[in-house]
């Protein structure tokens, strides 16, 4: 059964139409990623998704609300690094507890965060500030502050733009480890990287273009170049109807 | 020194300090992480408005002061919550309409008034019983809400739009913030005045900020700080027979000079 199901969702700001008729099925334990254009209408598809907007034509299905069903990872982590505060406390704000203690956090709450801590290798930075830790390391703990609520799908927004090279590597090996258990959506410019890892791919631009790379992908593994794809390459390995999609929605 | 302990107007200075300094210490935390600093001198400056507003009917000082700003924050909150972007200039517009209701209304109030100088400069020497009830009762529920509401106000704080995913109601949380801040504003005033308030809300709290690994700890921390410049800023003020809320602040300020020059020393030595 689908975790994850769009149907005919379409959405506009003011009279801009921005999504149109998207349909989008996500089993279990898919990577999926989400490409396209500045504009072309990621973000609003995942805020739709996320349920911070309400579509206004379609429907949107996951099993409970998106704030179980969903650990959501933001795009920009670099933001705050001042901010006094120590790992273990963002981890902790993943949580979703229907009773709370009183104050402070309760053990089970510390232990299931220290737990999703150790799922990205990060359990011995539990006591560090935030502000000291690098890029990749900030976004890992972000990671499991999504992890926290025990999320069906992960969905992340762009999760290597403010990152090294060194870092996004090790951001992807660690998304490839959870996606054994967990079932993985991203949103990124970063084609390349993501096709190593992705078994989907959605395209974006007002209109949706789907694509089922799990097949594909040995082709492109003998390749010589194997730290960048060309986009001539993308285009025939997502074959002419993607182009033709695009050309129709750019008009 | 000692004799002057006293002097019953001089405890009040003490207690009020002390009161006025730890409040200023959890509120002047959560507004330099909020980003709301210049959100707070706005509010400030516009409770004069209130100040006015008090003079005229008759009313205690305290009282219109803080309905006032209250008012004020709560307007600001619900313009920026969506506009964020143009925060700036609904800050800047009640921080000189408030100023400016407030001279009108005082030339307006028939009689003599008090001297309106020492709500500019503060005037912790003539504060009284009634004052440090307030300024105990509103640190009484400062630190009430800071210890059973702690994680909704570091997840607002910290990541609003993580905190709205979660389920926090952050437009709340932001109001709660922004009326907390205005009425530690207000109490403030009386010991800074409130031209200097932004200085007693910020300058402790960036020493502590660069000491704490947790809002808690900053919180407590420049409580603390502010407190100890707060004495000897009123300890030189008795001494040399300068105005207390300059001579606090300027105490702060070579607090902070001191702790720059030390602060990288101290780390290198970590």
């Amino acid at each position: 059964m689908a975790l994850l199901s769009i149907e005919n969702l379409s959405f506009a700001y003011e009279k801009e139409l921005v999504l149109e008729e998207v349909n989008l099925t996500v089993e279990p334990l898919d990577f999926l990623a989400i490409i396209g254009p500045n504009g072309g209408g990621k973000s609003t598809l995942l805020k739709l998704i996320l349920g911070l907007q309400k579509p206004q034509k379609g429907t949107i299905h996951m099993e409970g609300e998106p704030r179980n069903a969903l650990g959501y990872v933001p795009q920009n982590t670099n933001v705050n690094t001042d901010f006094p505060i120590k790992v273990i406390e963002v981890v902790l704000m993943g949580h979703t507890s229907k009773n709370p203690p009183l104050f402070g956090y309760g053990k089970s709450e510390i232990a299931c965060a220290m737990g999703a801590l150790e799922q990205v290798g990060m359990e011995a930075f539990a006591q560090s500030k935030i502000g000291s830790l690098s890029g990749g390391q900030r976004q890992r703990v972000m990671i499991a502050r999504a992890l926290c609520a025990h999320p069906q799908i992960l969905i992340l927004d762009e999760p290597t733009s403010s990152i090294d090279i060194e870092g996004q590597k090790e951001i992807y090996a660690l998304l490839k480890t959870l996606n054994t258990y967990i079932t993985i959506i991203v949103v990124s410019h970063d084609i390349s990287i993501i096709l190593e890892y992705a078994n989907k791919v959605a395209h974006i631009n007002k209109r949706l273009a789907f694509h089922d790379i799990s097949n594909k992908k040995e082709t492109f593994h003998t390749h010589n170049n194997e730290e960048h794809f060309c986009e001539i390459e993308l285009l025939q390995m997502l074959g002419s109807s993607h182009c033709k999609s695009c050309e129709e929605t750019t008009v | 020194m000692i004799e002057a302990l006293q002097f019953s107007f001089i405890q009040h200075a003490l207690l009020a300090g002390i009161l006025v300094s730890f409040a200023s210490g959890i509120i002047g935390s959560l507004i330099v992480v909020n980003r709301m600093v210049f959100l707070a001198g706005g509010i400030a400056h516009a409770s004069y408005g209130g100040i006015g507003v008090a003079v005229f009917l008759g009313l205690p000082i305290f009282l219109g002061a803080s309905v006032f700003a209250v008012l004020a924050a709560l307007f600001i909150a619900s313009l920026t919550l969506h506009k964020r972007h143009r925060m700036d200039t609904f800050i800047g517009l009640i921080w000189a309409v408030g100023m400016a209701i407030g001279v009108v209304l005082i030339d307006l109030t028939p009689g003599y008034h008090v001297d309106m100088i020492s709500y500019l400069f503060g005037s912790i020497l003539a504060v009284s019983t009634q004052d440090l009830y307030f300024m105990s009762a509103l640190l009484g529920v400062t630190v009430f809400v800071m210890v059973f509401w702690y994680r909704e106000i570091l997840a607002v704080s910290y990541d609003s739009q993580y905190a709205s995913l979660r389920g926090i109601n952050v437009a709340l949380w932001y109001r709660v913030i922004l009326i907390l801040s205005a009425l530690t504003v207000v109490v403030a005033i009386k010991v800074v005045g409130l031209i200097l308030v932004i200085a007693m809300l910020t300058i402790p709290v960036y020493i502590a900020e660069r000491l704490s690994n947790s809002l808690r700890s900053m919180m407590f921390l420049s409580g603390l700080i502010a407190t100890l410049f707060t004495l000897l800023g009123l300890g030189v003020s008795y001494y040399y027979n300068i105005t207390s809320g300059a001579s606090i602040i300027l105490i702060s300020a070579m607090g902070l000079g001191l702790f720059l020059l030390l602060y990288p020393k101290l780390k290198a030595n970590r």
